[in-house]
């Protein structure tokens, strides 16, 4: 179906034809329909809006083909947030169709028309759904609009519901039967589409099993590890351990003599660390034999210009950036001094600090590259196969690194094997398209998972100080945070730097925020919740502490803060909304048993965060024993992001975050010296397993509030609400992560 | 190991091998150190199960030998001989999933899907040594399975669901029941 719309669309550029020829010409070929809608200019830049539907810039989410099938685009791409599902329900609930006609399919690269294809920042959602179902709307009155002309009724007395138009008669037609019709139907004005009341949904609410679950349960091709072309040879890509050395030789000719080599050779690269840095490629008859000889490969380094990254020296760093407030003042509201000067003030000051993590997907890095070079005066094209967060990028990208014609490159999306921020660069897919051209053949380039651990964008480490005050009265009158994150290039890295609407700094009278930076080349990039994963450890377990200073209930001094319900931007989904905190906070308190009594060793921590658009609090219930063994039975979540669309995929969202930061707390950690990544597999960069795996329950406060993302908010909380739990059972803050680096296991 | 002879293919030794996979006997000539899991996916084709790691602590490469779960990561062609082996796409038909597949997919347990072949097969032998496992049975069982995404409740929920279907279309008593309650939602406070 795919190959029709292609080239029904370039025909369609080629020739400038009329929207309506253009129907004519999908009805006539495909004997089903396309229908096509323009986008809202909420959701992107007005500039880069397709308006007119059927000129150059359409947009085409929907067909039907007469047995009735509906197939429907998913162009953003699919990483396992749920969105190759949660579109798609969004266009066929405002069609009116049965899910199960709804076949959906991932579509081609073409911005011109599917619009913004990329994923991040769990904005999919919330930038799509007026889009999407608008896109199904479309679609529904075009249907309506060949009934009424078929049954010869007017359409005010037609519904679709249930893949049928239907009238108050019982008449009806099948979506199926009405396919050739509708494509002859006017498309209908954008601004006068109604949309359902949600009261109508039928598939938005429901809980509906992702649409790939088949294929993934009976081992089909999905992913990018798993694309497969015609005359394709694999290839392995050794680059400096040193972050940014570059290779001047290496035993070429052993390596070209080993099994299944097919050549071997020194890659110059760009420098750019996102596209393509200096490295050695192998190329093979298989991953193994590139693998194998990759283990054998001894290259000279030139690390004149490579990372001299030290975790020892960051650590030793901190410490006298600690000594005092930070150079750079981010808030500063009211007076702190007062707080902080008072006898009659409660005063504590704690140091926490966390590390550089890794993505750790799965899937490790990959792509299948094909350069052509052009003959007889064609100009060269490449084809790639990538599993990425950011398809529309890649066509650019090579544009600039390779000489090739953005329109000469076909990007096509694969799933992806996780990701949680990693695959939004282009280097792995550079790396192939520079193998391919070398040797003239399509390259699938598969990186080891040493590769995939020492070559990622980390999460970035980073150190604070907070010192806060309480009064006679147990409120929190001070609030004095110093953060140490990581720069590049004059910068905060991803994730390093703090803003004034962080929480909890709109909430307190007198607050100061300061920041200090060291200057590294370890590269860093988004990891689930950038900022976020780090910040709400030290505020929330903070808050804790200060709780526990002023010998007040954690939950009653937690809500003071949040105070009365108010929102800090008015109708701005990026703002904290202290009714709907609070709303969150006391559902987990509650679900939770907040307050029950524990036997001895046990207990239970709270946390709230908010991120993402999303306000969430959990709820942890652990034990400890006296050799820091730890286990944790539950953990309970309230989650506010407004109406849910697909309950199970969000559930699994939620629960996956908590597993997710539970994972990361307990014992991963990357360190480097000398530019080296010092972890090399899961041996020396551990991970949950089933065993210390704990129940999870997720509740969700489905607001009137628009509706928005929940890839990465549910990980923050979870971090501070482990750690108050281990302080209630055992005593014992935690104050740094990973919690094995103060003796915990579990 | 029958019919397996070294072949010189300019300089570098590959060999013969005719192993047994998913009920077809398959020939190909793969380098002796070759580990099945690239012999599976790079030469037969069977893509279904997944790299991870590479040293067997993911799991993700998780087939059958005999009906024991291997990590086919660190099992060298070489060493496979006369072992039947059963990957993800041989467990079942398609069109008549085992039941694992199918409460897999009943309770959408998958989100980036990546290990989920890989935990299947573990699962799917230990249901036949273990038809009624309890949450340790499960647990240390699948405890060489990773899911990055974090889907570990669900996979308990539908082993035990599997369990369960398995023990009553044979007339037994219902199995195990798993206690992973489904996200409620609340009315807005």
């Amino acid at each position: 179906m795919s190959t029709l719309i292609e080239e029904v669309t370039r025909a369609v550029k080629q020739q400038g034809l009329s929207r309506r020829n253009f129907l004519k010409l999908t009805g006539v070929a495909g004997g089903g329909m396309v229908l096509a809608a323009t986008l809202p200019s909420a959701a992107f830049g007005a500039d880069d809006l397709p308006t007119l539907v059927g000129s150059a810039e359409l947009n085409a989410f929907v067909q039907i083909a007469s047995d009735g099938t509906i197939t429907i685009y998913s162009a953003n791409p699919e990483m396992g947030q749920g969105i190759k599902t949660a579109l798609p329900m969004m266009i066929a609930e405002e069609m009116g169709a049965n899910w199960d006609d709804v076949v959906v399919e991932q579509s081609p690269i073409d911005t011109a028309r599917f619009g913004y294809q990329w994923t991040g920042g769990s904005a999919v959602v919330s930038s799509n759904y007026e889009r999407m179902r608008k896109l199904g709307a479309s679609a529904r009155e075009m249907l309506i609009g060949a009934a009424s002309e078929a049954m010869e009724l007017p359409r005010e007395e037609l519904r679709a519901a249930n893949s049928e138009v239907v009238h108050g008669s019982g008449k009806k037609l099948s979506f199926g039967d009405l396919a050739a019709l509708a494509v002859r139907q006017p498309v209908p004005d954008e601004s006068k589409l109604q949309l359902r009341d949600p009261s109508e949904f039928t598939i938005i609410g429901k809980s509906i099993s992702g649409v790939d679950n088949l294929q993934i349960v009976t081992g089909d091709a999905l992913y990018g590890m798993d694309v497969k072309v015609p005359g394709m040879v694999f290839g392995a890509y050794q680059k400096c351990p040193a972050i940014g050395g570059k290779a001047v030789s290496a035993n070429l000719a052993v390596i070209k003599a080993m099994p299944g080599v097919l050549d071997a050779f020194i890659v110059e690269g760009n420098g750019r660390v996102d596209q393509l840095l200096s490295g050695v490629a192998i190329v093979g008859t298989s991953t193994w034999a590139v693998f194998n000889a990759k283990g054998r490969l001894e290259v000279k380094w030139d690390e004149s210009g490579a990372s001299k990254d030290s975790w020892t020296e960051m650590v030793a760093n901190a410490d006298r950036f600690l000594q005092g407030p930070g150079k750079t003042q981010v808030v500063n509201n009211g007076d702190i001094a007062s707080g902080f000067s008072n006898s009659s003030n409660k005063i504590i000051e704690s140091r926490y600090e966390y590390p550089f993590v890794s993505h750790l997907c799965l899937e490790p890095m990959n792509c299948t590259a094909s350069f052509v070079k052009g003959t007889g005066g064609e100009a060269d094209s490449v084809e790639v196969w990538a599993p990425t967060q950011g398809p529309m990028g890649i066509a650019p990208t090579l544009e600039s690194l390779f000489g090739v014609a953005k329109d000469r490159v076909v990007t096509n999306q694969t799933r992806m094997g996780g990701s949680f921020g990693r695959r939004t660069s282009a280097e792995y897919v550079c790396e192939a398209v520079a193998m391919s051209r070398h040797v003239g053949k399509p390259v699938k380039l598969t990186w080891t998972r040493q590769d995939d651990l020492h070559h990622d964008y980390f999460r970035a480490g980073g150190f604070q100080s907070v010192r806060g005050a309480v009064d006679e009265k147990g409120r929190l009158v001070a609030w004095d945070q110093h953060a140490v994150g990581m720069e590049a290039n004059g910068r905060p890295v991803f994730g390093s730097g703090f803003r004034q609407t962080e929480f909890p700094f709109l909430n307190l009278k007198n607050a100061r925020g300061t920041l200090s930076l060291m200057e590294i080349d370890t590269p860093c990039g988004a990891w689930r919740a950038p900022g976020a994963n780090t910040h709400a450890f030290v505020v929330q377990s903070f808050i804790h502490e200060l709780a526990h200073l002023a010998g007040r209930d954690h939950l009653e001094f937690l809500l003071e803060i949040m105070g009365e319900p108010r929102w800090f931007k008015e109708g701005s989904a990026g703002a904290l909304n202290t009714g709907r905190a609070a709303g969150t906070i006391r559902l987990a308190a509650e679900k939770a048993g907040w307050g029950k009594t524990l036997p001895e060793g046990r207990g239970l921590g709270l946390a709230f965060h908010f991120s993402h658009a999303a306000h969430v609090a959990e709820v942890a219930e652990v034990s400890v024993d006296a050799n820091r063994k730890l286990t944790v039975h539950k953990v309970t979540a309230a989650v506010d992001v407004g109406p849910i669309m697909n309950p199970s995929g969000a559930e699994n969202q939620v629960q996956g975050a908590i597993i997710d930061g539970l994972s990361t707390m307990l014992g991963q950690k990357i360190t480097m010296e000398q530019g080296r990544i010092q972890q090399d597999n899961l041996d020396e960069y551990p991970v949950l397993r089933f065993p210390a795996s704990p129940d999870v329950a997720v509740h969700f406060i489905e607001s009137d509030f628009s509706p928005t993302g929940l890839g990465e908010p549910g990980l923050p909380p979870l971090a501070p609400a482990i750690g108050n739990a281990i302080f209630a059972a055992s005593g014992y803050r935690v104050r740094t992560m990973p919690i094995s680096d103060e003796g915990f296991t579990v | 190991m029958m019919g397996n002879w070294t072949l010189n293919n300019g300089g570098n030794s590959v060999a013969k091998y005719s192993l047994m996979v998913n009920g077809t006997r398959r020939q190909f000539e793969a380098e002796p150190e070759m580990p099945l899991l690239w012999a599976l996916r790079d030469v037969m084709g069977l893509i279904g199960t997944k790299y991870g790691c590479g040293i067997s602590l993911c799991g993700a490469c998780t087939v059958h030998m005999d009906g024991t779960p291997v990590r086919s990561c660190t099992v060298r062609v070489s060493d496979v001989g006369e072992a039947e082996i059963t990957t993800i796409e041989g467990l079942a038909d398609p069109r008549n999933l085992h039941t694992l597949q199918q409460a897999w997919i009943d309770l959408d347990v998958a989100q980036c899907g990546y290990c989920q072949a890989g935990q299947i097969m573990t699962a799917a032998a230990l249901l036949a040594d273990k038809p009624n496992p309890s949450d340790a049975d499960i647990d240390a069982a699948m405890a060489g399975n990773y899911c990055r995404c974090g889907t570990y409740v669900r996979v308990r929920a539908a082993i035990h669901r599997a369990a369960g279907q398995m023990a009553s279309a044979q007339g037994l008593p219902a199995a195990t029941v798993g206690h992973w309650e489904p996200a409620r939602t609340e009315a807005q406070s």
